[in-house]
């Protein structure tokens, strides 16, 4: 199945997003080898230069190491996966609230319908 | 990477009228190249002369160094927009054709793609709908082992599940040190395939990038960014 990519952002982006959450979600688990990059951009249906773009932008944050001849591996730094976690959330939670402030709410309001909704409450 | 093609100063003329106007076009090695324009806009011509078949009025063309002719045409493996094979033929006679005709022909490779797009050997060329012809042209020219492929218009009138089967194809049969120039009308479906772009307008290259750049500078899609620049 090709991946679902946006149309309008870089794709090498969007590739590398997908990998990260997959690192995250552990989908691919610390010290995992990488599928090499023409079988996963023959997977994602994507072009192999901008699957090795996604790679060497992975390998320049440490996410991913490349052993000269054996392939490309995850990270065995535990931390380092948490703390893109935390980042990836936050980034998401700054989405969620520009919009919701696009909807006019306030600070108290949201997070009163946060808790609202997260106890169930707010369910019809 | 190394250069495969490169045009300078390149014009075509057809009586009067300039087809091609002063072309500088340069192809590397190891890269899908999509080759963008309108009806009319010079992209068969162009690729005509790259494929000898058409010969520039002024300016030079040259393939890994040397001029366009018999020499060029061992490398090049070109699909052209309008089909040339004789209908009376099965399909498995066009293959022992083209295995005559080409050194670089892999014939296994070529039954091994039929069988995935379920296009038996023994049917004659006319029998076989718009489609399936093209299909088979298509799978032809990819079972060379070429250092540049030309894809005139490939996907026209290939259904859409046929033609994810056949980006994939391309995507895992092209040697990664060989070239393959795409020109077609049907952006959306190819873009995550292509790494580069090159848009002709009017018979001149207006942009030669890759896909991501156009993405990150224009902020929105290959496809978009063409409806916007040829806008009728």
């Amino acid at each position: 199945m090709p991946w679902n990519l946006d149309s309008d952002r870089p794709i090498f982006m969007q590739i590398l997003e997908r990998i990260r959450v997959d690192i995250i979600s552990g989908r691919y688990q610390p010290g995992d080898k990488l599928p090499s990059v023409r079988e996963l951009a023959a997977e994602a249906a994507v072009n192999p230069n901008t699957m090795q773009r996604a790679f060497a932008e992975l390998e320049r944050t440490g996410l991913v190491h490349s052993k000269r001849t054996s392939g490309r591996f995850i990270t065995e730094d535990r931390e380092m996966i948490e703390t893109l976690k935390v980042d990836i959330a936050k980034e998401k939670i700054q989405l969620f609230l520009d919009s919701m402030e696009q909807l006019g709410y306030d600070k108290e309001q949201i997070l009163a319908l946060m808790s609202q909704t997260l106890d169930g409450k707010g369910e019809q | 990477m190394s250069i495969l093609l490169e045009c300078s100063r390149l014009t075509k003329r057809f009586g009067k009228r300039e087809v091609l106007k002063q072309i500088d076009l340069r192809l590397e090695s190891g890269h899908i190249i999509g080759f963008l324009g309108p009806n009319g806009s010079g992209k068969t011509t162009m690729i005509k002369i790259m494929n000898g078949l058409l010969t520039p009025t002024e300016g030079e063309i040259r393939f890994c160094g040397g001029s366009i002719g018999a020499e060029s045409k061992k490398y090049i493996s070109y699909l052209p927009d309008q089909t040339y094979l004789n209908m009376n033929q099965k399909v498995k006679d066009v293959i022992g054709f083209f295995k005559d005709f080409y050194e670089d022909f892999e014939e296994a490779r070529a039954y091994d793609m039929l069988e995935k797009l379920k296009i038996s050997p023994d049917e004659q060329l006319k029998t076989l709908s718009k489609g399936t012809k093209e299909k088979v042209q298509l799978i032809l020219a990819m079972s060379r082992k070429a250092r540049l492929y030309i894809l005139d218009e490939p996907i026209a009138g290939v259904d859409p599940a046929a033609r994810d089967f056949i980006l994939n194809t391309i995507l895992t049969n092209y040697d990664p040190q060989a070239s393959i120039l795409l020109a077609t009308h049907l952006i959306a479906d190819i873009e995550n395939i292509l790494d580069e772009v090159v848009f002709i307008k009017d018979g001149k290259i207006v942009r030669h990038s890759s896909v991501d750049d156009i993405r990150i500078k224009e902020g929105k899609s290959v496809d978009a960014y063409f409806r916007e620049v040829f806008k009728c």
